[in-house]
């Protein structure tokens, strides 16, 4: 295809929520065979507007308000699968993903293994995920570390509009189930996001499989992902302040982890700090820390330092902001694995 | 309730019997309904022959394999001794481009989609997960987390009314799903959710329940306080209660729910009665939970000796029995050798299809396998 011409960049200033949005609508044009199934997706457009509009224009069909029930509308979003279509499943918060749960790991991202490849389940499971807007108790959950434990998922969380608007394309063209993290704080932020015709996914499924270097930097490597990528980039402006270099990873993918990628900026910084909402303990940030440990022993200047949720349940909404890694939490890893 | 009277007249079955579908009674005699007979008219002898010879071979493959777990052959076995009638009636009345999402009983109705027999066994002797390729039979995988299914099945009822197969008329066009599940299941969530789903969605699904009495030792009493095929009705879906050691009364039940389904009338709930002669697996030991007496009651209700007794009241002669023997003879040494035969994977299966994509972790570890692997052949050459 190196002979098609690219057309002049469109672009647009978008909210998240709406480049996601815009992204589903692409996908829905692109190919009939996607649909989208969720509570209160279609006239209400999301409890979080995400797929505003769509059900006026692609119809109750392909924009199916489904019935209250989670392992449901993953259980035949499966069976639609493998009668061919591309479901796109909207769970409605993170902490309504359990009732899901058992169909997500023993069925959706196992077929294909069991069947030894004979049967495709590119089944997409959005997720608005993570704290930060003062919800009530199961609406701020961070549970990536449960899914990308299960082989034979993709777990992925944009942090950016731009990045929303083509990863949500790749992971619907992705013939593997894919779970995809909205960080529901960033719903609102806006971006410039290049939305021009031009297929989307023609870049392969970078997003879906590689980091990205956000902010270069020479002192201290923050690798993050999803919500707390805002987080990071607010501490290495503060830290330059102090003369401080931080190098910012947006992770992209949890699972698979692009570790060349930290590694390679690990191998020029010699210092790594991990930050995600979800618990420390058993998070994305052991398995990075244990692996970078490992790989880079030679060039870390200090152990890896990572900075995340506590062992305790989440919250109550006037307590988050204590819970929530944020700026100083980050900036105090980062002298710590600076005074090594 | 079960009586275990072994001495009179064969009991009815079930508590509600004016509900119950029979067409064939346990000792072999034509039952008259007036909905239900004019749809096995078309069933002739010769078919009537065929539906007996599927439940014969069907049991002797069944039991053959119980035995090859019983040498130490399977790790596993799960029999589907006593519920031929019910899997083979509902599996022959199954049009060729409907699709069926069995639990990990269903045996029979495998037979009915095509699927080598043989294939099953791969899962068993712990070869594969799977064994076959769902799409060339439209017969999906055995699902072993129980009631999963009931919502692939739903989903991919949804899949077809998206298609515009349904209601159009063409026979060869129309098409329905059935997801076969036991009386279990019916206590499951998704059990309870694809049957939400199926019928706010009007979907082209036939719920087939097997009430085979038993969810390894507990009693259907411990998973429902009404008969099985009330819950259908709970949900607005019609629903029927069929005998189902009755192949022809199966087979005409499930034509009908099919047909409803096919043509637009959305899901139908089929409760099958009937009884799981053996053990749950060959793990299990039934002596512990229930008693030779009610075994007893139910081995005279049995599936293919009431067939039998019609066949030879109806002219089908001698040497028709005597051949089918010999096949099925063939078939179990068939078997036997097949199972023997079947060789372990490379290790290197455990990699494959993971993902549909190129997955680095994967690629990874199975790289470093390998090596690890590699290493113990090089170390035994070096001594």
């Amino acid at each position: 295809m190196s002979t098609s011409t690219t057309p002049a960049p469109d672009t647009q200033r978008l909210a998240m929520a709406k480049a996601i949005n815009l992204g589903l609508r692409r996908a829905m044009e692109r190919d009939p065979k996607v649909l989208l199934m969720g509570e209160d997706i279609g006239a209400l457009g999301g409890v979080f507007r995400v797929t505003d509009g769509l059900q006026k224009d692609f119809g109750g069909d392909r924009v199916v308000d489904t019935p209250l029930a989670e392992s449901g509308i993953v259980g035949t979003a499966i069976g639609l699968a493998v009668a061919g279509y591309r479901p796109v499943c909207e769970i409605q918060f993170d902490g309504f993903i359990f009732p899901a749960y058992d169909q997500i790991t023993t069925q959706l991202a196992k077929l294909h293994y069991r069947s030894r490849g004979a049967v495709q389940v590119p089944v997409v499971i959005r997720v608005p995920y993570g704290g930060g807007i003062g919800a009530v108790e199961h609406h701020s959950e961070s549970p990536e570390a449960l899914f990308a434990h299960t082989a034979g998922l993709r777990v992925v969380s944009p942090a950016n509009p731009a990045d929303a608007f083509t990863m949500i394309q790749q992971a619907i063209a992705c013939p593997d189930p894919v779970l995809f993290l909205e960080p529901k704080a960033r719903y609102w932020d806006k971006a410039d996001v290049e939305v021009s015709a031009a297929d989307q996914v023609a870049g392969g499924q970078a997003g879906l499989n590689t980091a990205r270097v956000v902010r270069q930097g020479s002192d201290v490597t923050v690798a993050a992902y999803g919500p707390s990528v805002a987080t990071a980039l607010r501490a290495a402006t503060a830290a330059e302040a102090e003369g401080h270099s931080l190098e910012v990873l947006d992770l992209r993918t949890i699972s698979p982890i692009d570790f060349g990628t930290i590694a390679d900026s690990v191998h020029r910084t010699g210092r790594l700090v991990v930050v995600h909402e979800a618990p420390v303990f058993f998070g994305a940030g052991a398995e990075i820390a244990a692996r970078i440990s490992q790989e880079c022993f030679y060039h870390l200047e200090a152990p890896v330092a990572r900075v995340g949720g506590f062992h305790a349940p989440y919250p109550v909404s006037k307590l988050e902001h204590e819970y929530l890694p944020d700026l100083d939490r980050v900036l105090h890893a980062v002298d710590d694995v600076l005074a090594h | 309730m079960i009586t275990t009277d072994t001495t009179g007249a064969i009991p009815p079955v079930g508590e509600t019997d004016d509900d119950l579908i029979q067409l064939l009674t346990p000792e072999g005699e034509r039952v008259y309904h007036e909905a239900y007979t004019p749809r096995i008219e078309d069933l002739d002898r010769a078919a009537l022959e065929g539906l007996y010879r599927d439940m014969v071979l069907v049991r002797r493959f069944d039991t053959e394999a119980t035995s090859l777990q019983r040498h130490g052959e399977l790790g596993l076995w799960p029999p589907c001794l006593g519920q031929e009638a019910a899997q083979i009636g509902s599996g022959r009345a199954l049009a060729r481009q409907d699709y069926a999402f069995p639990s990990y009983r269903e045996l029979g109705v495998a037979w009915t989609r095509g699927v080598d027999l043989r294939k099953v066994l791969h899962q068993f002797r712990g070869e594969d997960h799977g064994g076959w390729d769902p799409a060339e039979h439209n017969f999906h995988l055995y699902t072993l987390v129980i009631g999963s299914h009931a919502l692939h099945a739903t989903g991919y009822a949804m899949g077809i009314q998206r298609d515009g197969d349904v209601g159009t008329g063409d026979p060869d066009r129309d098409r329905a799903v059935v997801a076969y599940f036991g009386d279990g299941a019916t206590a499951q969530g998704d059990l309870n959710e694809a049957l939400t789903f199926a019928a706010v969605n009007d979907s082209p699904v036939v719920f087939f329940c097997q009430n085979n009495h038993w969810a390894i030792s507990e009693p259907t009493t411990r998973q429902s306080r009404v008969p099985l095929f009330h819950r259908g009705r709970g949900f607005g879906i019609p629903s029927v209660r069929v005998d189902g050691n009755d192949v022809l009364a199966c087979y005409a039940v499930t034509t009908e729910a099919l047909e409803r389904a096919r043509s637009g009338g959305g899901p139908t709930f089929v409760e099958a009665v009937t009884y799981r002669m053996g053990a749950h697996t060959t793990s299990d030991d039934p002596t512990r939970y229930r008693t030779k007496a009610d075994e007893e009651v139910w081995r005279r209700r049995d599936p293919i000796d009431r067939l039998e007794v019609l066949l030879r009241a109806e002219g089908t002669g001698e040497e028709f029995f005597t051949a089918l023997d010999a096949e099925a003879d063939e078939l179990g040494e068939d078997v036997r050798s097949y199972c023997r035969a079947i060789p372990v994977p490379p290790a290197s299966r455990m990699f494959e299809n993971v993902y549909a994509t190129e997955n680095a972790l994967v690629s990874t570890e199975r790289e470093w396998f390998t090596e690890y692997s590699e290493g113990f052949l090089t170390e035994e050459v070096a001594r």
